[in-house]
């Protein structure tokens, strides 16, 4: 069990509590950078999904997590970041390096645009509201096609940055390189978030928005700003998966997506950056490990494999149904327990996590 | 001389019922007033229109001489006006730590983009955030609780803490919200002591609406008694306990007890 | 003529999602907690149905396999409250609907598993046939949706407001803690109203599975029932039927007289209008509380 002798109130603003961590996550930072050398193609592409989707989850955390603001229509951030990236390089000529700062721009401008008329709207409102959103940037992609190109899609170009070609078939050592660089670049702006009054404001607006304006919050402006944030980085996210699939239309960005990254993150662990990448790894993996599954079932019953449609989908909610009766937390929520039972041992005790019960009390009497 | 706090001829209905009535009174910069009154007298209700969350129907309040009323709510603590709330609303997910830390949000000098980028300016200031807090843990005692999340807390510490974020705030005018409800007598005590030093030694005017009498005689100078949002008495406290008004109020035209300390 | 027949197939569309909302609202009015899986015991309780009825299955009179589609969705409903949701109790309620929207998921496998997910058609005896009123002629399968969507709403508006059971189950919903010191059994009351909404959803779905064809991704329409139940009123009966009418009508309309792409856009655009101006619906349930 270590303790952590603290000399100076830099020990709480610096982003590591001890030598220790950050010597844990020098390592993986290593591992991560030497990744292409110790796995084969297949499976770095798999690792740049990951890493594009868990991007995606960080920015849908900040709103949700951090803000306790609900979206279930994130994918239209997704769609706005992709076009926007995309059509800035084909249609203005700008450059990869300028084109893809602005499609986050770009989102985040939506995200704002979003929160503005949505301020006053909670809960189960306003993720009603994002719904809609999801559905209405859906169909105006469609609808705008001499823009667009609507359901036929548009190519992403290839990247090319300073004369270097970034192609995710054609040099997949560098794509993968410049996501895993996008990914701890907001990896680092999160937990700047979380250490400076921006975070706390935002953490004040989801824990009680009364006591926050007494605090002196603007919730309107935080809750905006939060939403231009989140919007922002699920639009990098956006532009990254265009150009990783190399081809997209509006059904890339469809509700399903929406659902999928808020479920991802609810896996992951609401509220932590952790949260984001297990919720990655899971929809990453998950894919692969069915197909591994099934290889290993049919070539055990010698039956031929039919391709199940919506297996996938429901083995994501099966998973994260018995996530949420048996652990809310999450991944990360097991994780934090199963290392303090280490840390602590042998003076774990079980209710150390045990959550209050909330009893119900109406939402429509305020 | 202008008082800190003035409101003047306030009045608030809900429907049909009028929480306050014309109710007017100053506040002098560096006393202790109380509010006192059986329940469903208005005072919360005064503290919320204080706090900007309720617009008066009739009447005006002016902060050292100036009306709030156009001000948000978010606004006031801008001012320099701080307040506590009688159902404790700390961000329960939050540690006693980050929660006095909010507290430093009026004093925010940081903007968007150096916060995300956090440049060495913005690191300082959270040292200089994380200075300030230390003083109200020191002076609330609450060095124990730092780490802790709001959650495992008992309500007396919660009650602290609230008082502590409220002080992070370095407010001119403290509004404090029933500070000793729900408290043992030692805790009582410490609320005594507190408000104490808070006069004297931060030099911070104490507004408080508070039912138990004790409390109320030993750190107010003065005292304002409502009923069904009228006022009913108003001077030192003393001279309010024995009025017969209030006395009527509080016990009842008949000797029928409503609530007495 | 045109119109009317217009007004008439929107009118049965927007009964068919009023139903949805209704199942909706049920479950929201008595537990605050909003079912995301509507849709898909919709079409769940449309397949069992079909299950029942067609040759190729089970074969039974429509009269006979109709109301047991009923019950085994009310049971089924009850069991899904009892196994499932009911551990969710005294957790914050955007974990029953994250919750619901994975049940959807994998009820919507179940089905295509079960019975294909090729679209398939019941043998409705309501199907394909045609009722005349002086001169216009319309659709059975239409008139009975509406007729029969009314009636229910009237029945659990008077449900909710007189018995003392409904009564007892918005109690439950206001306050839970106090409604178990009445001596309320807020566990069963829960697991009650789940089964009667899947048997609303049920209804809804033999009814929708008699104007056409149905394959297991059906159950999204629970998307458009639950805009309809924002825009009539979340927590009002017949606000939710209201809301359904909303949409049903401004679908055809908007197809019709803009442009084909608009039908979807304009009920989600109204959607989002509502919820920024008026967010409790037309027909709001929202009552202030003094602080």
């Amino acid at each position: 069990m270590r303790t952590v002798f603290k000399t100076s109130y830099d020990a709480d603003i610096n982003l590591f509590r001890h030598r220790a961590q950050a010597g844990w996550y020098a390592l993986l930072a290593l591992v991560a950078v030497l990744l292409p050398w110790l796995v084969n193609v297949f499976w770095l592409g798999e690792a740049t999904n990951m890493l594009i989707w868990a991007i995606a989850g960080m920015g849908l955390m900040v709103l949700v997590g951090q803000t306790g603001q609900a979206s279930l229509g994130h994918a239209a951030f997704l769609a706005v970041g992709c076009y926007a990236n995309v059509l800035y390089q084909q249609k203005l000529g700008l450059p990869f390096i300028l084109s893809f700062p602005l499609g986050g721009l770009t989102a985040a401008l939506a995200g704002v645009l979003v929160a503005i008329p949505t301020a006053r709207l909670h809960g189960l409102y306003l993720a009603i509201a994002t719904l809609a959103v999801s559905i209405l940037i859906d169909d105006l992609i469609v609808l705008s096609a001499p823009l667009t190109n609507g359901v036929r899609g548009l190519y992403a170009p290839p990247i090319s940055i300073f004369g270097l070609t970034v192609d995710r078939y054609g040099n997949p050592y560098l794509f993968y390189w410049l996501v895993l660089a996008v990914s701890v670049l907001v990896v680092l702006l999160y937990r700047n978030i979380l250490r400076t009054p921006l975070g706390r404001a935002f953490a004040a607006v989801r824990d009680s928005e009364v006591s926050a304006k007494a605090m002196g919050v603007n919730v309107a402006r935080a809750k905006a700003v939060s939403f231009g944030i989140s919007a922002g980085i699920t639009g990098l996210a956006g532009a990254l998966m265009g150009h990783f699939a190399g081809i997209f239309n509006n059904e890339t960005f469809n509700l399903l997506i929406s659902i999928q990254l808020l479920l991802m993150i609810v896996i992951g662990g609401l509220g932590s950056i952790h949260g984001a990448f297990f919720g990655a790894i899971v929809v990453a993996i998950l894919p692969q490990a069915i197909a591994i599954a099934r290889d290993a079932v049919t070539g055990a019953l010698g039956a031929s494999s039919i391709a199940i449609p919506g297996l996938e989908t429901a083995i994501f909610g099966a998973i994260l149904i018995v996530f949420l009766l048996f652990e809310p937390a999450g991944i990360y929520g097991r994780w934090v327990k199963i290392r303090t039972y280490f840390e602590l041992f042998p003076f774990y005790r079980r209710d150390m996590f045990r959550r209050q019960r909330s009893y119900l009390r109406t939402e429509r009497m305020r | 001389m202008t008082a800190l706090l003035e409101l003047d001829q306030v009045t608030l209905r809900f429907g049909g019922v009028t929480a306050v009535d014309k109710v007017s009174f100053r506040v002098e910069e560096g006393e202790v007033f109380a509010l006192v009154g059986p329940n469903g007298a208005g005072k919360s209700t005064l503290f919320n229109l204080i706090s900007r969350f309720y617009d008066p129907a009739e009447g005006d309040i002016r902060f050292r001489g100036e009306s709030i009323l156009k001000r948000a709510p978010h606004e006031i603590a801008r001012l320099g006006i701080a307040r506590t709330f009688q159902n404790i609303e700390l961000f329960e997910q939050a540690t006693v730590l980050q929660n006095l830390l909010v507290g430093r949000q009026r004093h925010r000098r940081g903007n968007l983009v150096a916060e995300m980028l956090f440049t060495p300016f913005v690191r300082a200031e959270e040292r200089r955030h994380r200075e300030a807090v230390e003083k109200v843990i020191d002076f609330l005692d609450l060095q124990a609780h730092r780490e802790q999340y709001i959650a495992g807390l008992p309500y007396g510490v919660r009650k602290v803490v609230e008082l502590g974020r409220a002080l992070a705030i370095e407010p001119t005018l403290l509004l404090l919200d029933e500070p000793a409800s729900g408290l043992s007598v030692e805790e009582t005590q410490d609320v005594a002591f507190w408000i104490e030093d808070i006069k004297t030694q931060m030099g911070i005017t104490v507004l408080m609406v508070e039912h138990d009498m004790h409390l109320v005689a030993s750190v107010s100078d003065r005292v304002l008694a409502l009923a069904d949002g009228k006022m009913l008495a108003l001077g030192a406290p003393r001279e309010v306990q024995s009025h017969p008004k209030v006395v009527e109020a509080y016990i009842g035209a008949h000797g029928r007890s409503k609530v007495m300390a | 003529m045109d119109v009317l027949q217009l007004v008439v197939s929107g009118l049965a569309n927007g009964c068919v999602y009023g139903l949805i909302a209704l199942g909706f609202v049920l479950i929201y009015k008595a537990t605050e907690a909003v079912n995301f899986a509507q849709g898909d015991l919709m079409m769940l309780g449309a397949f069992v149905c079909l299950g029942l009825t067609n040759q190729q299955f089970l074969g039974l009179p429509f009269w006979l396999s109709a109301p047991l589609a009923i019950l085994i969705m009310g049971v089924f409903g009850y069991a899904l409250e009892v196994v499932v949701i009911r551990r969710m109790f005294g957790q914050p309620q955007v974990s029953v609907v994250i919750l619901t929207i994975a049940l959807g998921f994998v009820l919507r496998f179940l089905a295509g598993l079960i019975w294909g997910n090729q679209p398939v058609s019941l043998e409705s005896p309501i199907a394909g046939k045609d009722v005349r009123f002086g001169g216009v002629v319309l659709g059975l399968d239409e008139v009975m949706v509406i007729s029969v969507t009314v009636l229910l709403t009237l029945l659990l508006y008077l449900y909710f407001n007189r018995t003392r059971l409904g009564v007892a189950m918005q109690a439950a919903s206001q306050n839970q803690l106090a409604a178990y010191y009445m001596g309320i059994p807020v566990k069963r009351l829960n697991s009650l109203v789940w089964a009667l909404s899947g048997m609303v959803a049920a209804v809804a779905g033999i009814l929708f599975a008699s104007k056409g064809s149905i394959e297991p991704s059906v159950g999204l329409l629970g998307i458009k029932a639950f805009a309809a139940a924002v825009i009539g009123g979340f927590g009002s009966l017949p606000g939710a039927l209201l809301g359904g009418i909303v949409i049903g009508l401004i679908e055809p309309f908007s197809a019709r007289y803009i442009a084909a792409g608009y039908s979807q856009v304009m009920a989600y655009l109204l959607l989002f209008v509502i919820l920024v101006f008026r967010p409790h619906g037309i027909l709001a349930q929202i009552h202030s509380k003094k602080v």
